[in-house]
């Protein structure tokens, strides 16, 4: 069972990709934090959101095989 | 569909044309151009980095709030990511209305929306050669 986690901006350049596959986690924060200890993220995971599927959704949200999975820093559009 | 993400030059032609409406007196619109500089650095270009489904997810409920909050006929954005050069356009929006109070009123309101909600991210390429996420 996996995900697709997608990284932008700041977290694309840490993790030196744009999207990788993962095991399916116990929950976001969880998964966070994992990435976080690996690639060195800047971001606490309260300075981000987070987003399944295409929208925005709670920390809280538990996942399901397949999904995608986005870490979106603060943004800057405009 | 009231506001699509691009990333090749805006044209904003087609759907500044749908915005006509003998019903609407005012038109109000905003265009953001790359500047050659931030805080007291020159800059040489901006990159967008853009989650498209995303973004246009949140772009069209912008939209639909602006149409709800103000007294407006219609409302469209479109907004560029990518590779984007000094002087060109980075975000069109464009509103119209019967009157013009509401009509700037939502322009400003939909931009301000736009960039604090849009899962777009502006990298600046300075001149002297460093990068930075903004």
């Amino acid at each position: 069972m996996s995900i697709t986690v997608l990284y932008f901006a700041s977290l694309k350049d840490a993790a030196k990709t744009s999207s990788e596959q993962c095991a399916l986690p116990e929950s976001l924060p969880n998964l966070y934090a994992e990435l976080k200890s690996q690639y060195g993220f800047a971001f606490e995971q309260k300075a981000l959101r987070v987003a399944v599927n295409g929208q925005f959704t709670s920390w809280q949200t538990s996942l399901n095989d397949g999904d995608s999975v986005a870490f979106i820093p603060p943004v800057s559009g405009g | 569909m009231r506001f699509k993400v691009t990333d090749t030059a805006i044209d904003f032609t087609e759907w500044r044309m749908q915005l006509n409406n003998p019903q609407c007196g005012a038109y109000a619109s905003f265009e953001g151009w790359v500047r050659n500089h931030h805080d007291g650095k020159a800059v040489d270009a901006l990159h967008y980095d853009c989650y498209p489904e995303l973004a246009t997810h949140e772009g069209e409920a912008i939209l639909a709030e602006a149409l709800s909050k103000f007294d407006i006929t219609d409302a469209r954005c479109i907004h560029r990511y990518g590779d984007v050069a000094i002087g060109e356009m980075a975000v069109w929006v464009g509103v119209s209305a019967a009157h013009r109070d509401a009509a700037f009123l939502a322009c400003r309101w939909i931009l301000d929306e736009v960039k604090s909600r849009v899962a777009i991210w502006k990298n600046e390429r300075y001149v002297s050669g460093v990068q930075s996420w903004k």
